[in-house]
């Protein structure tokens, strides 16, 4: 029998790990992922699992840690968020290089500087070109789900990737909420086992981890984890579903809210979409329509899905929660208006920057943005491409 | 040796063969070309030692040379050489000299 807990999102990660039992854990706390780390320790020091537990010195190290780990055929699995991140960032690259499916909790959060502690995905859309694939969470079930999930996808003999599993921190990570936990034993069973093809300690079959990769070769190590990304797409879907036998909760590249009875959608990710799930039930009752499509694999970009779930629709709004500086518009709407490019009939798009720093963002927010989509269906014009929701002008 | 396609290749860059190195030739990475002076050299064998290349060509105890097809060229062999034995000379000298040389009819 699955039990119910009530759970902050921070403790949902540590209790899907618990039910992962990795064998190494090499992590180093921030806020707001410092209580996956420190729930974790006490499942290790009450020996509820079996893992061994790496205090490491910095994130950097924690990274490193869980390469030498993985190499040598080891479940890894590690959290941090923001500055932490950053400081990974060197190998994270190697990680994903390497081909070893490292799973990691990211509670995301405003990169310095200024300082601040508070919710955007700065952190986690820096990592995007890193190799990793990145999952986003909306909710702590979420959280729970798309760890167990993360292992099966990153381990698949296709892909072998490390795999990111992000959510809004302090938002999702200090909230409590109900969760549905599966049984030990069917986690167990639904992860398998982790048997890495050729592990660092096989001394009957020597291999060399991280040899120099000069101008003949290292240009097809990088084309073959372009290809592990494209079969990354499939397998995430399978993975998905298989869950959804389990748990009773199926799983996409993608999730539609109200989508078939609106030509309006708002695209956005992580716990933004439960809010603009809210307000699109709200405005449902005063006869307005507008529909939701949540990113929930950002990397791979579920291009095609993206494409088919907007062709026939009037106008978009991409919600992004990081700048990236010089561009136009956030990450995720530069590539939701790319994917588009091909369409004969292409939909109106506008870019929405928000909640940077943590910055709240209420139904009234999205209201604004609704309002601005019906103005668009209205003229057939956007006036302003890239927006800021709620900075003071 | 024909350079194979990304379909071909271990993925994560490893090498499952072990001292395959050995098939990567280095020795056109060098700048300065070590030397012998088999008058000086007393075989005492710390170059061998040193020698993070393995490039320097030892038989029956007897110091022979340098493998010139993998020898980087570093000078470290040069450097913990007690006596001296070891002279690193700028390759395109080196080459000059040679080319002088064989027009001498040497
Ligand atoms: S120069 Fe360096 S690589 Fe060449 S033989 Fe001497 S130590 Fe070895
Ligand atoms: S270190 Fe010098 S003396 Fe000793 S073997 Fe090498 S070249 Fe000869």
């Amino acid at each position: 029998m699955a039990k119910i807990l009530a759970l902050t999102g921070d403790e949902t990660a540590a209790e899907a790990m618990r039910q992962i039992n990795p064998d190494v854990v090499a992590a180093y706390p921030i806020t707001p992922q410092t209580e996956i780390v420190q729930t974790y320790s006490q499942f290790v020091a009450d020996g509820e699992v079996d893992t061994e537990m790496v205090r490491v010195e910095s994130e950097h190290s924690a990274m490193s840690a869980c390469i030498g780990a993985a190499a040598s055929g080891a479940r890894a699995i590690t959290a941090t968020c923001a500055n932490g991140l950053a400081l990974m960032w060197e190998i994270l690259y190697i990680a994903a290089s390497y081909r070893l499916p490292i799973v990691m909790s990211v509670a995301n959060r405003a990169l310095s500087g200024p300082i601040n502690i508070h919710c955007d995905h700065s952190d986690s859309m820096g990592a995007r070109d890193s190799g990793w694939i990145q999952l986003y969470s909306e909710n702590c079930q979420e959280i729970y789900d798309s760890l167990i999930q993360a292992v099966k996808i990153g381990e698949n003999k296709d892909v072998l990737l490390p795999v990111m599993v992000c959510f809004d921190g302090f938002i999702i990570s200090h909230s409590t909420e109900r969760i549905d936990i599966l049984e030990d034993e069917e986690i167990k069973n639904f992860i398998g086992d982790f048997k890495i093809e050729h592990s660092l300690l096989d001394i009957d079959n020597p291999v060399t981890y991280g040899p120099l990769d000069l101008f003949d070769y290292y240009f097809e190590h990088k084309r073959q984890q372009v290809e592990a990304m494209e079969k990354a797409l499939p397998v995430i879907k399978e993975v998905g579903k298989d869950y959804g036998k389990l748990s009773g909760r199926d799983y996409g590249l993608v999730e539609k809210f109200n989508m078939d009875e609106s030509d309006m959608v708002i695209i956005a990710l992580g716990s933004t979409a439960g809010n603009i799930k809210a307000t699109i039930q709200e405005l449902k009752e005063k006869g307005i329509n507008v529909g939701l499509l949540k990113i929930r694999a950002f990397r791979p970009f579920p291009q095609e899905e993206v494409r088919q779930a907007l062709q026939d629709k009037t106008c978009v709004a991409v919600m992004d929660r990081a700048a990236s500086f010089g561009a136009v518009g956030g990450p995720v709407f530069l590539e939701v208006r790319s994917s588009l490019y091909e369409l004969n009939k292409r939909p109106q798009i506008i870019s929405y920057i928000y909640g940077l720093g943590g910055r709240d963002v209420t139904v009234e927010h999205i209201k604004k943005v609704v309002d601005e989509l019906s103005g668009i269906k209205k003229s057939g014009k956007v006036e302003n491409l890239v927006n800021y929701l709620g900075v003071r002008e | 040796m024909k350079e194979k396609s990304w379909k071909e290749i271990p993925i994560g860059g490893l090498i499952l063969e072990a001292g395959n190195a050995e098939k990567y030739l280095t020795g056109s990475w060098r700048t300065f070309r070590p030397v012998l002076n088999k008058e000086k050299c007393t075989n005492c064998l710390l170059c061998w030692i040193y020698c993070p290349d393995s490039s320097v060509i030892v038989e029956e105890e007897k110091t022979k040379g340098f493998l010139y097809s993998h020898c980087k060229g570093c000078g470290i062999c040069a450097n913990v050489c007690p006596f001296d034995a070891i002279e690193m000379i700028e390759e395109a000298k080196y080459r000059q000299k040679q080319g002088e040389q064989k027009e001498g009819g040497t």
